[in-house]
Formats: structure tokens, C-alpha cells, sequence
């Protein structure tokens, strides 16, 4: 091997770096541009529509459940892991939710024991994960459908709807449609927490450790980092996030269904792959992952305005999943 | 008469490196030729060209008096030559006979016919008298049934040569003694056979006559029951030693790792040593021979079995790398790739993985102090890089080993373990580490150095011990080793002083 140099092989790796850093954002730029110069079947210019302050809030709200959920399986994914259990955790989370507000608890109980639940949940996978050396996809498999068991069965079978002037009604409640602001608190805590997700991730010594752990967990044990310990809490802080985000689909639903958010897990793993992680350890970006997970809703929703069937959106998000991954395999790749 | 097997000249390089720079040997059918090297000495390298997985670049290589050019493995074991690694090679979850018949089952339209299969794989385990069940699943054989097993996968191919690459270092005495007679069987059937190995005795069992290489070369040949082994030993070593390991002055305190009887799971069986301030300690052995297990299991990474290590005052048997870490211990793993550097992550992230306090505040990492710290060792070491965030994966192997090897120093530790810490790194960044070896032992650090180079041994450290088959054999001061009676204990040959020993 020669030391990287700044020729030949330099444009190749730098412009592998831009595409890891970039990429996601590149591909918003994308998806706006293309949505600025559509036209639906009317042939109208579905720029005003879909461009529209009011519509854009729409979208960033139809983004805070996956986006939340994405800061958390970032952190799992960084770590080399995986979490499928998370769209169960959100129905879960979303169920205790609403028998607390039935039962008539105050609403900040409502919304610790709520994200608590989806806490306990990623304890437990990471116990087994960790504790035991189970394959974090098996595992994961295994309490997806433990928890969506668990939350048929804590709603009876059916969905648990609130009164809408319920607190926790408002914190996904969208006020002034026509207008950005304000923004409902719920896209202020994804903002926020992605925020502080990104800080620790990318700065923190517990983030550096993640790092580590999903990049070779071997040197992680050889630098005497607490390989057990340390993925242990990834799990349960993504279970928090999947806690919080079943909190908002409550919220935003206005009842607590045990069926909904089924297949919610694969969105949120295609937003933090989309974001520039690499489902192999190591690397992966928080904002990317809100940004993937902004770029999926707007998808859906324009494609939507555009006229275009529900089966072509699906067509398209699997297309730019793929997109992403090729990407990732490409960064991969053997350099210079 | 025309041989089993005849090669002349072969020669094979890989980029810069002679691997093979003449290789001429020949056996005869139902003959037994020990092939005899250190490490790196091509046996490995000469087993692959021979099994076809690599092309010679020259030379000629034939079969019963017929060209032999192998493409692939598949081939050669076609032409009846097969081989018997080092390592296992079976597939755990299959039956006996599945692993018997692997890649060559017979079969009708696609189909395994099981009938025939097992037919053929009982014959081949009723060869070795085995009394092998070849229904039974390969995990639940021993090590050395698990071996027989594969010599009855190359026996299906009814072979004319069998190569066996240090086919007992994971097997025991009766063992050992049952896959002689095994071989003896075979040898009398017709079956040639390639052994090679570093243990002289074992070769004297098995062979008739050897075959020693060095540094990719055959050197010498003979007869191994006419031949003294001293003077094979001296074919092994044959080098000088040249001045090539900058020394700096350093003295000696008072003992700092004291290691009694310690013992893991396979291996070390039974290692101890005592490492003192400012020591430089050597540990000689052949691969298998258990010294990196004795790193690892010392450092906390392996599980102990028995024994006694006192470190920091306090007896620890068994332990974790973090405690080793924070009491002043670091160790240097041999496989930079697999397990010493995050490969895709920056500089800075490796170099201060295992002592981020000083660059950090309430469990943040500073940024700027993270930069100028690492951009600062980075000077120190000559380390050469576009800047202190590029991933370490795109550096040369020297430039990465300079960084594995600063985390230790980084951390500050008194006790520094390093194995290989120079293994396929150029002459400069060898240079530059032995510098920076010394330098750590004038600050009154203890150093232990696993190591196959013997020049580098002998070159760099104060003492050296001496491992063979999991077992520290001897520990003496460097004076009082030479090239030779290091390799004479490795292989188990002679544990006196070299003043017994004839000099050439």
C-alpha cells in the first residue's frame, strides 16, 4: 500500500468523502428541483402546491415519527447493530399512551411512562444483543413481534382513541395550515434532539465509543472500551426515541392503535442508510438521517399532489433506498 | 528411476518480495521428504504453488516424469496431489461423509447419491483404521479425529502425494503417534509424502530424508538419519545478524509484571516470566507456539485458565482491558487490520481512543484540542499524512503501525506489550519504531516484544525468552542467546547454554 496521495487516486476518495457527507442532502436538492418544475395532470405547476409553506410544514410533521425514530436507530446502526422492533415499540408506546389519557393521568406521567416503555423494550434487546451475543437482526425480529403481541393485547384488539383536547393532542397538533410557523412542538423536539443526538454522537466519548464498537468491535475491546455496557445503551436510548416517537403517532393519530406503524422500522432503516450510514458499522450521520427521513415524506407527498398512484411512490422510494445503499457499497469499495 | 515428484528452480514473487528464489526438490513414490524452514522461510508459499493456488513465475515442476501446472486446487487434486493445512478445514455442521465427498459428491442428475456417498467415505476412514462413524457430525470429533477426517477427504482422491503442513501441532502425544502409523501405512501403499515441519524429531520419524529451505532458497538436503541436527539447525538460521537496530542506553529497576504458571484455554499451557523498568523483553517461539495467547491472556483479551500475574502490586488472574489499561498496561495486536486500527475512522480517533480525558471536558471530546494533540504526536512518530482526520485505512502499513503503536505511548503506559509490532512494515518505519522501543525503556517503561525476526530479537532487547509448544522453555539475557540456540529451543531441541553448543 503507498500513502494516499493527492493525485490519481485523491479526486476518487474526495469525492467518495463528498457523497458520505453530501449525499443526502444532495439528494433533497434533488427532489426539490425536480417537484419545482413538475406539473400535475392538470398541468398546472405543482410548485405552488408542493413548494407552499403550509405544505412543507405538513411534510416536516408527516416527518417526525420516522425522523425520531432515525435518531435512535442511528445510533444503533453506528454501533453495527439493528433494531426491527422499532414501528412495534412505536404502536406499543402509542397504546400506553392512550390508556394513561383515558385513565387521567397528567400529561408529562403520560409521556415519561410512555417513552419508558420503549425504553425497557430496547433494554432488553440490548441485554440479549450484548449480554448474550444473539444476532441483533434475530433478536430484533423476535420482539417485533413480542411487542406488537404485547400491543394487541394491552388495547384489546383495537384502537384506544382520545379526547382531541387532550395536552398530548397538541404536541402534533398543526395550527395556521396556510402558514410555516408556528411549527407544532413535535418538530421542535425532532429538531432539538436530533441536535443533541448529532453532538453526541459525533463529540461525546460515549459517541466515540459507539463509533468504535461499530467500526471493529475488536480494537473497541482491545482499547478497553465497555463493548457489553456501551451497546447495551444504544439499544435502550433507541428504544427511548421509538418510546417518544409512539408518543407522537398517539398525538398525531389521536388514539392509540396497536395495528399502526407496522413495517415503520424499514422507513426509518431506509432514512439513516439514505443519510450516508453503512448498515456494516462504523459510520452514519444524524442529520442525514432527518434529512433522509424529510426526503421520504416529501417524496410521498408530492408524488402524491402529482397525481401519481400510491404504487409509483412505492416504486420510487424503493428506487432511491437502492440509489442509496449502491452509494454506500460504492464509498465501500475498495479505494484508489 | 523417475520420481514422484520432481521440482527444479522454481522461483515465485510477489511485487518486490522474493518469496520463492529457487526451489529444487524431489521425492520418489512411497518416500517421505521433510521439508525444513523457519518462519518465512517459503514453506507456505512453496505448499500453494503447489496445490496450484499460485503460479510459479519460473522453474519446472512434474508428476511421474509428466509436466504438473496446476490451475486451481480442484486440479491438483485431480492429479492426485493433496494437501493437509495447517489449519482445519472442515465444514462443522456436516456429517463425516458429507466433509468427505465436499465439492466432488457422486451423484445422478444433480442429486447426491447418499448410498454411494457414504460407501466412499467409509472406505477412506476403514484405510486409516479409524473406527470413524461417518454419519457422525464433525463438531462433535476431536481435534485429531477431526484430522483424520481429513486425510480421508484427500484419500478419496486416491492420492499419489500427500502434503502435510505441521500436521500435529494441534494434536497430542497418542495422537501424534496414531497419525505416524497412519502415515507409515500410507507410505507403504505407494503414497508419497511432503512433511513439513519445524520439529526435527517428528520429521526423523516420518522421513527418510529432508530438505532444508531458507529465505525462499533449498540450502541444503539429505539423508536426515546420517545428518547431526546441529548442522540442519545451522542450515534453518544461516544468516548474520547486521547492525541494523539503533540501541539507546537504558537501565534496568526493580520487576514490574511478574507472570507465574500462567495457562488459557488451548494455550499458553504454562508460560511465566518476570518484566522489570526499563526492560526490553524478547519472547522467541514458532507460530502455534502460544506467544501471542500469553499477550493476550496477560492483557485481560483471553480467558485464564490458571495462574498467577502480579502486576501493579496486585495479584490478577484474570481480568479486563480496561482495568489493564487504566493501571498502565497497552498491547499491541499483531493483526493491525482486523483488530488494531478502526480502519475507516480518522487518525485522531485512533491514536486517542483508550485515553480521551485529556482532550475532553464534562465527556466531550474538544475538537481543537483533539487536532493539536494528534496533529503533535503525529510529529513525533513520522507519521505522514494529508492531516489528522484521514481515515487510517488509505495510509501505508508503516504509517499505520506508527499510529497503533503511538496509542500506547499516548497512553502513557509503563507496561508496553507488542506483538509483531514490525510484521510487513518497510526498513524506515522498522527504524523508527526500534527508536521509539528504546526511547520508551530510557523512560523506564517495560517492554515485551513478540517477534519471528530473530535479527530483531537479538538486535533490540535485553532478554529473551524462548516458547515451544505453549511453554516458556528458557529466559536468558540476550548475550547469552545466538540465532541458533533460539531456534534449537523453539523447536524443543536443546534448552542448554550455547557454550555447549558447537559454533560454526
Amino acid at each position: 500500500m503507498t500513502p494516499a496521495s493527492t493525485t490519481s487516486a485523491g479526486w476518487n476518495v474526495r469525492l467518495k468523502r463528498l457523497v458520505q457527507v453530501g449525499g443526502p442532502f444532495l439528494g433533497l436538492i434533488l427532489v426539490v428541483l425536480f417537484f419545482a418544475f413538475a406539473h400535475d395532470e392538470s398541468g398546472e405547476s405543482a410548485r405552488a402546491t408542493i413548494l407552499s409553506p403550509g405544505n412543507l410544514k405538513t411534510v416536516l410533521v408527516q416527518t417526525v415519527i420516522v425522523g425520531i425514530g432515525a435518531l435512535g436507530m442511528t445510533l444503533v446502526i453506528v454501533a453495527g447493530g439493528i433494531d426491527l422492533s422499532a414501528g412495534s415499540v412505536v404502536a406499543c408506546a402509542s397504546v400506553v399512551g392512550a390508556r394513561l389519557v383515558v385513565a387521567g393521568w397528567p400529561t408529562l406521567g403520560i409521556a415519561l411512562v410512555a417513552i419508558a416503555a420503549g425504553g425497557v423494550v430496547g433494554l432488553l434487546n440490548g441485554a440479549l444483543v450484548a449480554g448474550f451475543r444473539l444476532m441483533p437482526f434475530i433478536v430484533t425480529l423476535g420482539s417485533m413481534s413480542i411487542v406488537r403481541g404485547i400491543a394487541k393485547s394491552l388495547a384489546s384488539n383495537q384502537a384506544i382513541s382520545i379526547p382531541r383536547q387532550s395536552p398530548v393532542v397538541s404536541l402534533m397538533a398543526v395550527e395556521h395550515p396556510d402558514t410555516f410557523f408556528p411549527l407544532p412542538p413535535g418538530v421542535w423536539i425532532m429538531l432539538a434532539l436530533g441536535a443533541l443526538t448529532a453532538l453526541v454522537l459525533r463529540q461525546s466519548i460515549f459517541g466515540r465509543h459507539v463509533v468504535a464498537i461499530g467500526s471493529n468491535e475488536a480494537t473497541a475491546r482491545l482499547c478497553g472500551v465497555r463493548v457489553r455496557t456501551t451497546k447495551i445503551a444504544v439499544y435502550a436510548l433507541a428504544g427511548l426515541c421509538f418510546g417518544l416517537a409512539g408518543l407522537l403517532q398517539l398525538s398525531r393519530l389521536t388514539q392509540g392503535a396497536p395495528t399502526v406503524a407496522v413495517g415503520l422500522e424499514l422507513d426509518i432503516i431506509a432514512a439513516v442508510v439514505i443519510g450516508g450510514a453503512s448498515l456494516s458499522g462504523g459510520t452514519g450521520s444524524v442529520m442525514g438521517a432527518l434529512v433522509g427521513a424529510f426526503l421520504m415524506a416529501l417524496l410521498r407527498s408530492g408524488s402524491t399532489q402529482i397525481g401519481w398512484d400510491n404504487e409509483v411512490q412505492e416504486i420510487i422510494i424503493g428506487l432511491v433506498i437502492v440509489l442509496a445503499v449502491g452509494l454506500d457499497k460504492w464509498r465501500q469499495g475498495k479505494r484508489g | 528411476m523417475s520420481q514422484r515428484l520432481e521440482l527444479a528452480g522454481i522461483r515465485k514473487a510477489f511485487g518486490a518480495t522474493q518469496a520463492l528464489g529457487g526451489v529444487s526438490l524431489d521425492v520418489g513414490p512411497g518416500e517421505a521428504l521433510a521439508v525444513i524452514g523457519e518462519n518465512g522461510a517459503g514453506k507456505s508459499t512453496l505448499m500453494k504453488v503447489l496445490s496450484g493456488a499460485h503460479r510459479p513465475d519460473e522453474g519446472s515442476m512434474r508428476l511421474d516424469g509428466e509436466p504438473y501446472a496446476p490451475g486451481d486446487p480442484l486440479e491438483a487434486r485431480r492429479r492426485g496431489v493433496a494437501m493437509i493445512y495447517q489449519e482445519l478445514n472442515l465444514a462443522p455442521h456436516l456429517s463425516v461423509a458429507e466433509n468427505i465427498v465436499l465439492g466432488v459428491e457422486p451423484g445422478r442428475f444433480g442429486w447426491v447419491d447418499g448410498r454411494r456417498r457414504r460407501e466412499q467415505a467409509r472406505r477412506a476412514l476403514d484405510e486409516l483404521q479409524s473406527g470413524i462413524d461417518p454419519d457422525a457430525p464433525v463438531s462433535s470429533l476431536t481435534i485429531a479425529r477431526q484430522q483424520l477426517v481429513e486425510i480421508a477427504r484427500a484419500l478419496v482422491h486416491e492420492p499419489r502425494l500427500l502434503i502435510l503442513d505441521e500436521p500435529t501441532s494441534s494434536l497430542t502425544g497418542v495422537d501424534v503417534s496414531h497419525l505416524f502409523k497412519v502415515l507409515d501405512r500410507l507410505r507403504r501403499r505407494g503414497v508419497s509424502l511432503l512433511y513439513i515441519s519445524h520439529f526435527l524429531e517428528e520429521c526423523q520419524t516420518v522421513c527418510t530424508r529432508f530438505t532444508v529451505l531458507r529465505d525462499g532458497k533449498t540450502v541444503a538436503g539429505g539423508e536426515l538419519a546420517t545428518t547431526p541436527l546441529p548442522e540442519i539447525i545451522r542450515a534453518m538460521v544461516g544468516r548474520e545478524v547486521k547492525d541494523l537496530f539503533p540501541r539507546t542506553p537504558h537501565e534496568i529497576g526493580a520487576p514490574v509484571l511478574e507472570v507465574h504458571d500462567l495457562a488459557g484455554r488451548e494455550k499458553p499451557r504454562r508460560a511465566g516470566f518476570t518484566l522489570r523498568a526499563g526492560e526490553i523483553l524478547g519472547v522467541f517461539g514458532l507460530v502455534g507456539a502460544g506467544r501471542t495467547e500469553t499477550l493476550r491472556a496477560v492483557f485481560g483479551l483471553d480467558p485464564v485458565d490458571s495462574g498467577e500475574v502480579v502486576f501493579g502490586g496486585r495479584k490478577q488472574t484474570s481480568t479486563t482491558p480496561q482495568r489493564r489499561l487504566r493501571s498502565g498496561m497497552a498491547l499491541l495486536s499483531e493483526d493491525r487490520k482486523q483488530e488494531g486500527l478502526l480502519l475507516n475512522r480518522g487518525i485522531a480517533e485512533n491514536l486517542l481512543l483508550t485515553r480521551l480525558g485529556p482532550v475532553s471536558s464534562c465527556g466531550f471530546v474538544r475538537p481543537k484540542a483533539e487536532s493539536r494533540t494528534t496533529l503533535d504526536w503525529m510529529e513525533r512518530l513520522e507519521v505522514r499524512a494529508q492531516n489528522e482526520r484521514q481515515p487510517i485505512g488509505e495510509l501505508s502499513g508503516g504509517n499505520q503501525q506508527k499510529v497503533a503503536f503511538g496509542r500506547l505511548l499516548y497512553h502513557d503506559a509503563r507496561v508496553l506489550l507488542l506483538d509483531e509490532p514490525t510484521r510487513g512494515i518497510d526498513v524506515g518505519s522498522k527504524a523508527a519504531i526500534y527508536r521509539r522501543i528504546g526511547q520508551a525503556a530510557a523512560e523506564g517503561r517495560a517492554v515485551a516484544i513478540v517477534s519471528s525476526y530473530i535479527p530483531e530479537l537479538i538486535g533490540v532487547c535485553d532478554t529473551i525468552a524462548v516458547m515451544c509448544r505453549g511453554e516458556i522453555v528458557a529466559v536468558r539475557p540476550v548475550s547469552e542467546w545466538n540465532q541458533h540456540a533460539l531456534v534449537a529451543a523453539a523447536i524443543g531441541q536443546s534448552t542448554e547454554s550455547p557454550a555447549t553448543v558447537p559454533v560454526s
